[in-house]
């Protein structure tokens, strides 16, 4: 089981060896890892997700299967429960906006325990904390670092720094002093929550069970990120003037190496290219791929507008009168009604041929017939 | 069955600690108890289903055609594309583990591989080997695998341990159906041959006779006479219920377990008493279908194919018959089928009118299209407008609680309506606890077509968290019957209270109905449906009265 997550770890430490050693021993591979590769992980990047979001639009949905998270909208006195329920688009909108942006279906979690006999629930909410916070908190560092490619810095990313640097400077003041100007909350919510998710697949044995590399190698690399963002900014003081140097020439394609800027910013910009191009072949897809599951984005009003599939086939089917023709007699002498009387002379013979085909059948239908009462 | 544990057998022996070894080196044992029996090939023959040949689950050798890995592939990858369900499931669970300790199958065995994710992780292992670059370079370090015979055999033993409930779909931030997964992995299994009995048989006796036991034309009427003679006796009046007629206002549509098997037969006098006392009052014309005789369809359980032929049977005798709608009776699967899937796959459905009740003047508009109104729907409408004579005084020696059945909630939203209709014909009712209920309910256990004789202890197994919610309002009010609005239930369930909750009986919305519903002219109504005293009842329940009562 720990070959997973150790491989994992094994493989982002030699992430972080070639990155660092490869900076430190050959001088010209900077231009390597804070050019070349960063662009190649973008083009992978943006053509797997375009891809991947291609591959599944290209798949049919066949069906109308939203899941019914609540009362469905029948009768004009019974309440519906428009959002979780959803019988319009409107209501369909807001039921995954707040899957996104709440995780509204992880909020419902609980856990099980067996008690005396009992099946009971826990409330088990720390999942969803530690989900919540650890997207929050990486949406927020990936929007600050909107400032290294921008310039001059566009107000909301500077208000957002503000923001996110202000709580903690307070907090932290007296007891550590340090000589930056302020510390930025998201990055160590991210690094906490990153830890937390990283526990969770270690210590609580059904999480474990199921955990592949893949899902600890992106918790490593992320990390992994955070860690060298964080040293890069508290411990190791990196010239953040050079590093917005190189980063304002790959988007303005003159590029530099600045001399001053530190290896272990080169290893930070490697782990974010490699988070960049392993996205699309990998389950952080979930981000596009909430947006396409069709338990959650379709309508509940499938009773009331007709889904069409587009590759709905012809089936065979058992008519009406290939039924009557197997049970006319039977029907006519028990009194119900047919659609063909039998004419005295042909119906014989008629009678003839699909009277040797339920033969096989009645023996299956004897089955099953009897079976219920034998499980009693 | 002598070698069903008893229930506190099974409750010491449930732990939910994974093995320390790697799933994928546990191979899947396919035990009695918890396997169902392989498919008759009669039945796959006479739906032309591949494979048909006698074989058994319990062999080594599964008879399976030379190329099986190759059909396999070709059926995935065909599904893949043809249903972006399936695609997307594949690719984005996290594996955070919110649906693990969801599933009954899970909570009742402890067996890690009927934890959702990992159910699905079954088929996704040879998804990322066939179909994604770095699953198979990675390998098994990363989940991926080849198929092969042990695998095959993995997925038959735990797609036929899900009951396709959808409440792990619930819980997933992505809703990731796993229902929807065992949905594609029977059919796969199914381009093999690979189905139990308890599905093909019916399935092939539907398909012939119209209903999934194979009563025939005369049979299904013969047992509704049974009917008639029974409410004679205990009302004073003999409903006469309509066959296969042309021209009547409504065709009604409900599962053939109601006809054949207690409970459910009480449920089915209660429609029929329900549509006689329609019909003197109002003249409203119902008519029963015996081509159409069956609402289930466990075609749902074998393939999306198989589902739309059998179903294909509602609409073509809706339209043979010239009638304006159709109502359907009390069944799970039934619903989901109708609800989601009816409309796509054999309509649309022009030839029949918008639903509209006569006698209230509502239009059924969340039918527009279907053209087919749940029966709690109909009877909820018609109580809300008075028209029903209701004197729910004969039901007072039952504390009733509702089991929510799967499909009807994860598959439809249907709550408020039965609950609406056991409220007006019962005087005491008590919800579970909230777990337990509406969206969150528990299966039965043995939904899907497992509701076999052989799995018994996996149907117990799987029915404990329902069964154990049931026993907290027996102990908390006193109650002593559980309604339901499904078939499946009624017919599994008292195995399952008779296991777990020995005191706890099973009832049909309708029967309670039934029960309240009097008749113009009927004699003094001494007996319920199931031809018990009253009086006795009553005085029985009256000891155990005291705590009870809000
Ligand atoms: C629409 C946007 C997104 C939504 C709604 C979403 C939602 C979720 C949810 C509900 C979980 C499960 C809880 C958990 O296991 O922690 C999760 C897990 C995860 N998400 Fe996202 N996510 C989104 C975007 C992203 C992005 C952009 C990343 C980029 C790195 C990401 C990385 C992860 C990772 C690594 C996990 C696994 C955590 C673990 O191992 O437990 N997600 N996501
Ligand atoms: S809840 Fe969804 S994402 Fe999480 S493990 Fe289960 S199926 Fe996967
Ligand atoms: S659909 Fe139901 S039975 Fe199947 S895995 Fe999900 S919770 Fe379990």
């Amino acid at each position: 089981m720990n070959k997973r997550y150790i491989l994992s770890l094994i493989a982002v430490v030699v992430l972080f060896l070639i990155a660092y050693l490869g900076v430190e021993a050959v001088p010209a591979s900077k231009w390597l890892f804070g050019i070349l590769i960063p662009y190649v992980a973008l083009i992978v990047f943006v053509a797997g997700f375009i891809r991947r979001l291609l591959s599944w639009s290209r798949s049919a949905v066949p069906f109308a299967i939203p899941t019914t998270g609540g009362q469905q909208k029948s009768l004009k006195w019974i309440k519906p429960s428009t959002i979780d329920s959803p019988s319009s688009k409107s209501a369909v909108f807001i039921r995954m906006l707040l899957e996104i942006v709440t995780f509204r279906s992880l909020f419902r979690n609980t856990r099980m325990k067996l008690k005396e006999g009992r099946v009971t629930y826990q409330l088990e909410i720390f999942l969803w904390v530690g989900a919540l916070a650890f997207h929050y908190a990486f949406f927020t560092v990936l929007f600050r670092h909107l400032r290294f490619f921008t310039h001059p810095t566009p107000l909301p990313v500077q208000l957002v720094e503000n923001l996110d640097s202000f709580f903690r400077m307070e907090i932290m003041q007296d007891f550590i002093q340090i000589g930056v100007p302020g510390v930025y909350l998201s990055g160590l919510v991210l690094l906490a929550a990153v830890t937390y998710l990283f526990l969770r697949r270690i210590f609580i044995g059904n999480v474990k069970y199921i955990s592949l590399a893949s899902d600890y190698f992106p918790l490593f690399l992320i990390f992994g990120i955070a860690f060298t963002g964080i040293m890069m900014r508290y411990v190791l003081k990196t010239d953040v003037a050079a590093a917005k140097e190189l980063t304002m020439g790959l988007v303005t394609f003159r590029w530099s190496i600045p001399g001053n800027v530190s290896s272990i910013f080169f290893v930070h910009l490697f782990f974010v290219s490699v988070l960049l191009a392993y996205f699309p072949f990998s389950k952080l897809m979930h981000l596009g791929g909430i947006f396409f599951s069709p338990t959650r984005n379709m309508r509940t009003d499938t009773r009331a507008v007709r889904h069409v599939n587009p590759w709905n086939y012809p089936v065979n089917v058992h008519t009406y009168e290939e039924y009557e023709d197997d049970f006319r007699d039977k029907m006519i002498e028990a009194g119900l009604p047919v659609d063909k009387m039998p004419e005295p002379q042909e119906a014989s013979a008629e009678d003839e041929e699909p009277a040797a085909k339920p033969e096989e059948p009645e023996a299956g239908a004897a089955d099953a017939a009897t079976a219920p009462e034998e499980k009693e | 069955m002598s070698d069903l544990p008893t229930a506190e057998e099974m409750l010491g022996n449930v732990k939910h600690r994974p093995p320390s070894t790697d799933w994928m080196d546990v191979p899947a044992e396919i035990r009695r108890g918890i396997a169902c029996y392989a498919g008759n090939p009669k039945s796959l023959e006479l739906l032309g289903h591949p494979n048909p040949r006698t074989w058994s689950c319990f062999d080594d050798d599964w008879q399976l055609p030379e190329n099986w890995q190759q059909i396999i592939h070709e059926g995935f990858k065909e599904r893949l594309e043809k249903f972006r369900s399936f695609k997307v499931f594949m690719d984005i669970c996290v594996r955070c583990g919110a649906c693990a300790d969801k599933c009954h199958y899970f909570i009742g065995t402890g067996d890690p591989k009927n934890m959702p994710v990992l159910r699905a992780e079954l088929l996704r292992s040879v998804y990322r080997n066939d179909f994604t670059r770095v699953g198979k370079l990675l390998g098994k370090i990363n989940g991926a695998r080849p198929m092969n015979y042990e695998v095959l055999k993995e997925w038959w033993s735990y797609l036929f341990q899900c009951s396709e409930c959808r409440r792990c779909s619930l819980f997933c931030p992505y809703g990731i159906d796993t229902a929807e997964i065992t949905i594609m992995g029977r059919e796969l299994l199914n381009l093999l041959g690979l189905n139990i009995d308890w599905i093909v048989t019916p399935v092939a006796n539907c398909y012939r006779t119209g209903n999934h036991l194979g009563i025939q034309p005369h049979a299904f009427k013969d047992m509704l006479d049974f009917f008639s003679d029974d409410l004679e006796e205990i009302t004073g009046i003999r409903p006469e219920p309509q066959f296969n007629k042309k021209g009547a206002d409504i065709l009604f549509v409900t599962p053939s377990g109601d006809v054949f098997a207690d409970p459910g037969t009480y449920t089915a006098m209660g429609y029929m008493m329900l549509f006689h006392f329609l019909q003197e009052k109002y003249g409203l014309d119902v008519t029963w279908s015996t081509y159409a005789s069956e609402g289930g369809n466990f075609g749902f359980f074998t393939s999306h194919e198989t589902m739309k032929r059998l179903n294909a049977k509602m609409y073509a005798e809706a339209r043979r018959l010239g009638v304006k709608w159709i109502l359907g009776g009390e069944c799970g699967h039934m619903w989901r089928v109708i609800h989601q899937y009816m409309d796509t796959m054999n309509g649309p459905a022009d030839f029949l009118e918008m639903p509209v009740n006569p006698i209230t003047g509502t239009a059924f508009t969340n039918a527009a299209s279907t053209k087919m109104v749940h029966i709690a729907e109909f009877t909820a409408d018609l109580i809300k407008h008075g028209k029903l004579d209701l004197d729910p005084s004969r039901n007072d020696h039952l504390k009733v609680t509702f089991h929510d059945s799967c499909n009807p909630a994860r598959g439809m939203g249907l709550f408020d309506e039965p609950r609406y209709v056991i409220n007006k014909t019962c005087k005491h009712f008590y919800d579970m606890p909230e777990n337990s209920i509406r969206e969150q309910t528990f299966c039965c256990g043995s939904g899907s077509g497992l509701n076999a004789g052989e799995d018994m202890e996996l149907r117990m197994a799987g029915g404990l968290p329902r069964a154990s919610a049931v026993k907290t309002v027996r102990d908390r009010h006193g109650v002593n019957m559980m309604a339901c609005v499904c078939a499946i239930d009624r017919a599994v369930l008292p195995d399952l209270m008779s296991y777990w909750v020995p005191e706890v009986d099973v009832t049909g919305v309708h029967e309670l109905v039934g029960n309240a519903l009097n008749l113009a002219g009927q004699h003094e109504r001494t007996m319920n449906l199931r031809s018990e005293e009253l009086a006795e009842l009553q005085g029985t329940a009256e000891d155990t009265e005291g705590q009870t009562d809000e």
